[in-house]
């Protein structure tokens, strides 16, 4: 891996080499919340002021740059009793990503092995996936953050640069050629050992910082001999079925297909509509069988997806840790709690 | 050194259609093909004939039996059928479909010559060339006969490359009995068919109870050889194959022998969706068909 170092002022610089001529998608501040902090969101930026490069983290995830909660998948154009399909990825530019935390390139990296590297790779994903330039940078551990417990709080691979802030500085670590040429723009130097010692003190600190942790040992089988457990109606009975989890989730990337006729009836549309496990109708057929028709038994499901499923998949689970569905389920329900509380039904 | 990415363009690429499952560009791909023939079978049941336009796409389109394709009309609906007849047969295949909802009631309503999109095949199938030389029971509730119409289909074709073959159908009432008119073929080629009904009518002669009291009668009183040389197929409504597979394991027929066909909601048959998902297992991709082992091992099956 190659390592740079850089002055702050000079990321300005590398911005506006960016923004002249790419789309840059960086973390801004949309507003307040009831305690006057700021509530941070992803969004189109232009401006280098506009970006806040400490945000903490933001309430959905940058997901929408990449599957969005509405595609269409395809449109159709039909003629008297004849129809052609027309499908269209829907991306018509590369897009750079400023400023992704460890947590949401590892959530990119998780949904590649699905939607990317397994069988029927997912085009409408690999379009927007094939034209992301990331730009990672370190964060400060929040209280709901339990990534480290999931392996995920530091990103190895899945971006092109990595910054993270050594105080005066800025220390880049360079994957892709890409990046490598972005970088000459601008002026940067090859670090000395007491950039590297800086570094893992830097590491160190915020390796200390983590509060929220879960043990994940042993966590499938747990899953498997806690199936029937009742601990899962105690959840079930708070859960409100809204759904909002999966939205917030970065790794949650299931969903419903429609197609719907155009009024004037020369045209249709197929769209791709994300969904949550936990909405009544996920396992719902036509005639009204429902094969999850509990809250309970759909709220384990989605744990058992994540946590068991994608295991036995990929040796790896699919929740980063980023600890956004506990801070926004209004029935207070968060990954930590629920898998402690199975584990410690098991102990029982 | 120019600081503008370079847009990669997926849409450029080629086709690679033989190799759907690792291309991206088959992914939304459906092959055109044509309502050549409309049949009703029942009240609520109709079997289509569906033929793919393209020749050369249709000589390409392989199946084994069990698999299921995705059938769209567009601007209706997309959904997931067995494809219920001969897979010795290129590019054409026939669907035998229920109104229940959106898309099949609205079929009905198209006309012979009718354009749909086809995606697929998808899916596990049955491993009919294991079968060979051995005994086969094939176990239907209600609509599940549809999808092993293609098995017993392939065992006619090779009929003797299987031992005995026995046919155990059972519907609620007589009027919903499908496939009527092929009843008699199946008997003639030695393929031995009971047919039983949980409530019958006047007009009904056969026998009426539960699916299992045939099973049971087939079951008993064979020897050694038989169990371990015979292989089941059962598909069905769930609360039918719990049953079925029950009797099956008393009377010591190999778990990994019996087969069964598992549904669940469908909106892409590809592995993405996740609506399929029993426990945590695609039935999209590791099913429909499953052996009994393995629906044993899954959470939530039956
Ligand atoms: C592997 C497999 C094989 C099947 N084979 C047959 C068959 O041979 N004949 C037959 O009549 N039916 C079959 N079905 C059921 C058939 O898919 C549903 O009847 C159909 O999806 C109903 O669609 P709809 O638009 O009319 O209903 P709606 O209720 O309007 O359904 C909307 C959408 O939900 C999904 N959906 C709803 N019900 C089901 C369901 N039962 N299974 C899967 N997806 C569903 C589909 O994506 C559908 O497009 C099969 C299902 C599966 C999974
Ligand atoms: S956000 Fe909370 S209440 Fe809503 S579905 Fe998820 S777990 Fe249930
Ligand atoms: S499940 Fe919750 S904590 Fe895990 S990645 Fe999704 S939103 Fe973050
Ligand atoms: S049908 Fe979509 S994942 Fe199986």
């Amino acid at each position: 891996m190659i390592f740079r170092i850089f002055e702050k002022e000079e990321l300005k610089k590398l911005f506006e080499v960016f923004v002249a001529h790419n789309r840059v998608v960086g973390a801004v501040e949309a507003g307040r919340d009831r305690d006057d902090q700021p509530v941070y969101a992803f969004s189109d930026v232009s401006d280098y002021n506009e970006i806040k490069l400490d945000y903490s983290i933001t309430k959905l995830p940058a997901k929408r740059f990449f599957l969005p909660f509405k595609e269409e998948l395809a449109t159709f154009r039909i003629e008297n009793d004849n129809w052609t399909k027309d499908i269209s990825y829907n991306i018509d530019r590369p897009l750079i990503l400023f400023g992704l935390h460890p947590c949401d390139i590892n959530a990119l990296n998780k949904l590649d092995k699905v939607l990317l590297h397994s069988v029927y790779p997912m085009p409408y994903y690999a379009a927007k996936r094939k034209n992301m330039f990331i730009v990672g940078m370190n964060c400060v551990p929040q209280p709901s953050c339990f990534c480290r417990s999931m392996g995920t709080d530091t990103a190895l691979h899945g971006f092109d640069m990595f910054i993270t802030d050594l105080g005066g500085r800025y220390f880049v670590e360079i994957l892709t050629n890409t990046a490598f040429n972005f970088l000459r723009h601008i002026r940067t130097m090859e670090p000395m050992e007491e950039d590297h010692i800086l570094y893992m003190k830097v590491v160190e600190k915020r390796k200390k910082e983590f509060t929220a942790q879960v043990d994940t040992t042993d966590l499938t089988k747990i899953l498997d001999m806690e199936f029937q457990s009742d601990v899962w109606k105690y959840w079930g009975d708070r859960c409100l079925a809204c759904g909002t989890c999966a939205s917030v989730c970065p790794t949650c990337y299931c969903y419903g297909v429609e197609e719907t006729v155009d009024i004037n009836l020369k045209g249709a549309k197929k769209t791709k509509i994300l969904h949550s496990c936990n909405l009544i109708d996920f396992a719902e057929v036509a005639g009204g069988h429902n094969f999850r028709p509990e809250r309970h038994s759909r709220l384990k499901y989605r744990y058992y997806h994540k946590h068991r499923g994608f295991v036995e998949a990929f040796e790896e689970s699919l929740c980063v840790g980023c600890g956004r569905c506990g801070e926004s389920c209004l029935a207070g329900i968060t990954v930590p709690e629920v898998i402690e509380s199975i584990r410690a039904d098991g102990k029982e | 050194m120019d600081p503008e990415l370079k847009f990669v363009d997926i849409a450029a690429q080629p086709y690679r259609q033989q190799q759907r499952r690792d291309d991206l560009k088959s992914f939304e791909y459906s092959y055109r093909a044509e309502i050549t023939s409309i049949y009703p079978l029942t009240e609520m049941e109709t079997l289509y004939r569906i033929q793919i336009v393209d020749p050369e796409e249709r000589n390409r389109f392989v199946f084994t039996p069990g698999q299921f394709l995705m059938l769209e009309l567009p601007g209706i609906d997309e959904a997931p059928f067995s494809i219920s007849s001969s897979a010795s047969v290129r590019g054409e295949v026939e669907l035998c479909i229920r109104r229940v909802g959106n898309l099949t009631n609205f079929l009905p309503r198209v006309k012979r010559g009718t354009h749909v999109g086809i995606r697929g095949p998808f899916g596990t199938g049955f491993p009919m060339k294991e079968m060979h030389g051995q005994n086969v029971i094939l176990v239907a509730g209600g609509l599940g006969l549809v999808p092993l119409r293609s098995p017993i289909a392939y065992v006619m074709e090779n009929r003797s490359h299987f031992n005995k073959v026995n046919i155990v159908y059972g519907t609620k009432t007589p009027s919903q009995l499908l496939f009527t008119h092929q009843h008699e073929m199946w008997r003639k080629d030695d393929i031995d068919l009971n047919i039983i009904v949980q409530k019958a009518d006047r007009s009904w002669k056969g026998p009426s109870g539960l699916i299992t009291e045939p099973l049971k009668e087939i079951l008993t009183g064979k020897d050694r050889d038989y169990y371990h040389n015979t292989y089941a197929i059962v598909c069905g409504p769930p609360v039918m194959f719990k049953f079925v597979c029950n009797m099956l394991n008393e009377f010591h027929i190999p778990m990994q022998k019996m087969f069964v066909s598992l549904e669940r909601r469908m909106h892409c048959g590809m592995g993405k969706c996740c609506r399929c998902n029993v426990g945590s297992t695609y039935t999209c991709l590791k099913g429909p068909v499953f052996d009994y082992w393995t629906v044993m091992n899954l959470k939530e099956a039956i």
